[in-house]
């Protein structure tokens, strides 16, 4: 991110552009003092009062994704890697996104515990509670610092306000809305975001792709005509071995990380659990896989672009980086060229919305976690509600405090590094985290202990494959290029999880079945598994699994045509 | 709990929006504006786009008021309210 600065991005922008942004800011804050008025107890503060609609709830699960590394990580991935990219998407989300509606939803949403760590609670007790609670709790924390610094980069590369001062004010913001309307606050912005962001980067595609010829034009002026394909991406994996390229994708990529990610993280489960009915619940992932699926045109194919028409990047793609450009600076570099005044507003304002939405998310699932997992389990219980919600109005202004103290570290330690680093060791906390929950939802002889040394144990694993294959460590007992590493610790901590599960279930007590009703898949009776299909439910479009079947198969066309 | 409908606030704004950028492409847009879009205006299309969506929430509201769960339960576990 520091190279950001370094190249000119400084964008033209004029009084029209920032009239239109501060309408945005407008809209925001309105939402949250709107929003307050419907709040009236902690539930409401941190779930939403379980009222949303499933478009609403689905759109808010793939936006509180689609922040600042998702924007600018997979249009740079577009430039550098072509076609490939859609990967991250196509089988890196969809099928875990389904997965979750269709399999997991049921017990997350059925047994109507509040947070994931809530789950973990009524499964294996207070051990994995509290390794779950505290490791989620203090990355939320880490990460929204790290996103409130990524903003403040981009600012200041695009409109040149100093770091400190973008830091604080964005904190401020997203204090000002999650503060007064808590998660509906979040929620309704994440939405709003989805809309502003697709209402930017489309017209930048649809520039684009005239000034490039069409897609005709686009395919012949490609130089690397490899990278029109999505298969089998040996660029992308870091794997010479074509077969061994695919296989670490489908298990690495599509199984073991993007279920890990996408299935227990709560910042994102959050989302499903404020739905209005199970029903919603388990329809949200799979409403959001939809747009997920093919917002790919529209993140990917601009980057495909921008190596062929932005001339410096066409530069840096022939091997020559003496203009300073990275790929990181796809979007602005698109912007710069193709947006006159007015729609480049719009994209400034699309791009500073998600990143703010990023860090609300974070914001908005740590004080949930924070109050009801850690201050209403250890520090204070039996209070009345009032007490919680003031509780979590506290933990979101903290949450902003200590998020604004973990940008400015992240700003002295330089950037994009750290941030690498934060996110690839967190990520190895959701691959033991999905096999411990798996395990769990599926034996119901998994026993407690077996929960919290599991989960110890596949985090250790990934975290050691990380220290002995990341170069700077300067261990390098093994060498793997591009994601192959993280590919491997993921899988290899999966597995380790499930084994040390399985071994110290067998030589340890099990929790009598009478207190797994509704959290295991054997003990939990079919109808508190199975949705209402009457009144606001009804319909054949509203069946999740009709719904989980069509993406899968939107999915496979789309593979057919671009893959 | 009575949430305010987001639909209406994606139409307001987004009407907005539109209805600026419409004026914009139309009254205020150079030939320069117009090179680097390669020759479209971008801001008149995309405002006429964003006003087409904010119709179409707005339509969507009036004619389907209900937003989010009425008051009388209508979850179907039952148990909150």
């Amino acid at each position: 991110m520091r190279v950001l600065a370094e190249a000119d991005l400084r964008l033209d922008a004029g009084p029209i552009d920032y009239a239109l942004l501060v309408i945005y800011f407008v809209v925001v804050l309105g939402i949250g003092v709107m929003a307050r008025r419907s709040v009236s107890s902690s539930l409401d503060f941190l779930l939403s009062g379980r009222s949303l609609p499933a478009w609403v709830t689905g759109l808010a699960f793939i936006s509180a994704n689609l922040g600042a590394l998702e924007l600018m990580g997979m249009t740079a991935n577009g430039a550098q890697y072509g076609m490939a990219t859609v990967h991250y998407y196509w089988i890196g989300a969809i099928p875990a996104m389904v997965f979750l509606g269709l399999v997991m939803m049921p017990f997350y949403y059925g047994s109507k515990v509040r947070s994931v760590p809530e789950f973990m609670l009524r499964r294996f007790g207070k051990p994995a509670h509290l390794v779950n609670a505290i490791s989620f709790a203090v990355a939320q924390i880490l990460i929204a610092g790290i996103n409130l610094f990524a903003l403040a980069v981009i600012i200041d590369a695009l409109l040149g306000w100093p770091l400190p001062v973008s830091i604080v004010v964005a904190a401020m913001v997203v204090l000002a809305y999650t503060a007064l309307g808590g998660l509906s606050a979040a929620i309704y912005n994440e939405v709003l975001q989805f809309f502003v962001i697709v209402a930017a980067l489309a017209p930048l595609t649809i520039v684009g792709l005239i000034k490039v010829g069409g897609w005709q034009g686009l395919v012949e002026k490609v130089t690397d005509q490899e990278q029109l394909s999505a298969w089998p991406a040996t660029e992308l994996t870091g794997l010479d071995s074509p077969v061994w390229s695919v296989v670490g994708l489908v298990f690495g990529l599509g199984f073991v990380l993007s279920f890990g990610y996408w299935t227990t993280n709560f910042a994102e489960v959050q989302r499903a659990m404020s739905a209005k009915s199970m029903s919603a619940a388990k329809r949200t992932p799979i409403i959001g896989a939809y747009p997920k699926a093919l917002i790919p045109a529209i993140i990917i194919i601009p980057g495909i672009i921008a190596a062929v028409i932005v001339p410096e990047m066409a530069q840096l793609k022939a091997g020559d980086t003496s203009s300073g450009v990275v790929y990181n600076n796809v979007l602005p570099l698109l912007m710069r060229d193709l947006l006159p005044n007015g729609i480049l507003g719009i994209a400034i304002t699309g791009l500073l919305a998600s990143f703010m939405a990023g860090v609300a998310a974070n914001v908005s699932s740590f004080n949930t976690v924070f109050t009801y997992d850690l201050w209403q389990d250890y520090i204070k219980k039996d209070r009345p509600d009032e007490y919680y919600l003031r509780v979590g109005r506290l933990a979101t202004v903290g949450a902003c405090v200590l998020a604004i103290g973990t940008a400015f570290i992240a700003a002295a330690l330089g950037g994009s590094n750290i941030m690498d680093y934060i996110q690839a060791l967190f990520s190895f906390f959701n691959a033991p985290l999905f096999a411990t929950f798996i395990v769990g939802m599926f034996w119901k002889r998994m026993t407690p202990t077996a929960g919290w040394v599991g989960l110890l144990a596949g985090t250790f694993t990934a975290m050691f494959v990380y220290a002995i294959s990341e170069p700077s460590f300067g261990i390098k007992w093994l060498e793997l290029p591009g994601q192959g590493a993280s590919f491997l610790g993921a899988g290899l901590a999966f597995a380790v999880d499930v084994v040390v599960s399985v071994a110290v279930s067998l030589v340890t007590r099990p929790k009598p079945d009478s207190e797994l009703v509704g959290l295991v898949y054997s003990l939990t009776p079919k109808e508190d598994r199975s949705h209402s299909t009457t009144g606001e439910d009804a319909g054949w479009y509203r069946s999740p699994a009709l719904l989980g079947g069509g993406v899968l198969a939107l999915t496979t066309v789309l593979y057919v045509i671009f893959g | 709990m009575r949430l305010f409908d987001l639909r209406l606030i994606i139409a307001f704004l987004f009407g907005l929006y539109g209805v600026v950028l419409v004026v914009v492409g139309v009254g205020f847009t150079s030939d320069d504006d117009l090179r680097k879009a390669e020759g479209v205006n971008i801001n008149l299309w995309a405002g006429v786009a964003m006003v087409v969506l904010a119709a179409v929430f707005a339509a969507w509201a009036t004619l389907r008021p209900q937003f989010t769960k009425p008051a009388t339960t209508g979850d179907d576990l039952g148990k909150q309210g």
